[in-house]
């Protein structure tokens, strides 16, 4: 089953078109890394996809719904407020700053969204989080205050933050990039232990090593349009000119 | 003459001078805000009334619209409104003076959040109003509490402005007495009176800031 598919994205910024119609899709369990240059488009495309911006045209859905739709290559015309909102608790995004609520502690960092949006209880928002946070390695911190904690566990938390909200596909914009080399490793981990649960997931990162590891396929996005597409193993080992210059900038790193 | 004379004079001035301090407190802090809301509003109309009247309010003698408030019913609706009028006028004039002076600071608090509070909260499925008062404002409120101390200190010495609507506050019965006296004596204690009620004003927002310090 698509948990995400996207049509022919196209978004400008005033003359600037920075997505040039892309087109992909996400399957249940599937862990999809999107790679690309700075600029080239990967983080427009993860705010078009989580509605942080608008699309210009294009299709977008989310287990065969539609959230935007393009009719004859027209605009796009967003659904319905209510279908939005509903739509919008498919998937959850983990910031590449965290975003954390400063004046929250981790606990209710965690628990003010289920509560507040899908109305459970502050008990059982309460135990859904303690369990996230153990399981992320987070268990002594529920009472901690974000700028106590360092970015790795931050990251954690806000990680933690968008699992409560039990949803089905989770982005990842660049997770470990404001993290310290040290407190990559601890965001990775976690990651990829949800890579073995079957979390579906979508990243972008410029952890390449990671991506190979981790990703059932790989995205290569350049200059607003995907150039290639594979498996790790296809993408490692290109003949594709522009894929082969930039993973090198990185294995020389 | 006695010291004691002084006090209590000065002392009922004094419950006059708290009265329109809180009173203007009251009012003008939530109205600053919605001014604020009016100022960044997106509806160009909104914003533009709201810019106006941020300008006349900052731009004009608050004493001269004290005087505009007072006569504004007689000239304006032809309206004669007994002296009872010269306090509530006051109120009415200080309350719209300082809600503008309040918006700015409100403006520059909430201009200030970093977007990614907003964003967070869009992805959470947070409502607009769910994101502003519970994750929004909290923050805004601890960064515009240095600002707005600085604004309570001034209403607090403002206050002696009533005189122009011969509402008796502190500073006018210090006058009185310091004219019919010729002593400097009833000043020199107003001026104490001022900046003990100060000090207590700046102690208690430092008090208040303090217990925001509980995150950064």
């Amino acid at each position: 089953m698509k948990v995400l598919e996207i049509r022919n994205m196209k978004k400008s910024f005033g003359d600037l078109e920075v997505l040039k119609g892309i087109s992909l899709s996400v399957n249940e369990g599937e862990v999809l890394s999107i790679i690309g240059p700075s600029g080239s488009g990967k983080s427009t495309l993860l705010r078009c996809a989580t509605m942080l911006d608008n699309m210009d045209e294009g299709d977008l859905l989310y287990l065969n719904e539609f959230a935007a739709k393009s009719i004859n290559g027209g605009n796009s015309i967003y659904s319905s407020k209510d279908d939005l909102k509903r739509i919008k608790k498919t998937f959850g995004l983990v910031f590449q700053n965290f975003n954390l609520f400063p004046h929250y502690n981790v606990l209710k960092n965690i628990t003010e969204a289920p509560i507040l949006v899908d109305g459970i209880s502050k008990k059982e928002a309460e135990d859904r989080a303690k369990s996230l946070l153990d399981k992320l390695g987070l268990a002594n911190k529920s009472s901690a205050f974000p700028y106590q904690l360092s970015g790795g566990q931050q990251q954690r938390v806000s990680i933690a933050r968008a699992l409560a909200l039990q949803p089905k596909l989770l982005f990842f914009d660049e997770p470990t990039s404001a993290l310290d080399p040290e407190l990559t490793g601890e965001v990775l981990k976690v990651i990829k232990e949800l890579a073995k649960e079957k979390m579906t997931m979508v990243i972008v990162t410029h952890e390449m090593q990671f991506a190979k590891e981790l990703s059932d396929r790989i995205i290569f996005i350049d200059d607003g349009i995907i150039q290639v597409e594979g498996s790790p193993k296809e993408i490692f080992s290109t003949d594709n000119v522009r894929l082969k210059d930039f993973i090198g900038k990185f294995a020389n790193r | 003459m006695s010291i004691y004379f002084i006090l209590t004079q000065l002392g009922q001035g004094f419950l006059t001078t708290i009265l329109i301090f809180i009173l203007t407190l009251l009012f003008s802090l939530p109205l600053g805000l919605v001014v604020s809301f009016g100022r960044m509003s997106k509806i160009f109309i909104i914003r533009t009334i709201s810019k106006l009247y941020i300008s006349i309010m900052r731009g004009t003698p608050l004493m001269l619209q004290l005087i505009v408030v007072f006569f504004a019913p007689y000239y304006v609706f032809g309206l004669q409104m007994g002296s009872s009028f010269r306090f509530t006028a006051v109120i009415i004039a200080f309350v719209l003076n300082y809600a503008a002076y309040f918006a700015e600071i409100y403006r520059g608090g909430i201009e200030s959040m970093p977007i990614g509070q907003y964003e967070a909260c869009k992805v959470l499925g947070l409502s607009k109003s769910q994101t502003f008062i519970r994750i929004i404002l909290p923050q805004v409120f601890k960064r515009v509490l240095p600002p707005l101390t600085n604004e309570t200190i001034t209403l607090v010495k403002d206050t002696s402005l009533a005189f122009v609507l011969s509402v008796v506050e502190m500073f006018t019965t210090a006058k009185q007495i310091a004219a019919s006296e010729t002593t400097m004596l009833p000043l020199m204690i107003a001026g104490v009176f001022y900046y003990i009620f100060n000090l207590i004003v700046a102690l208690s927002m430092e008090r208040m800031e303090n217990r925001l310090n509980y995150y950064r």
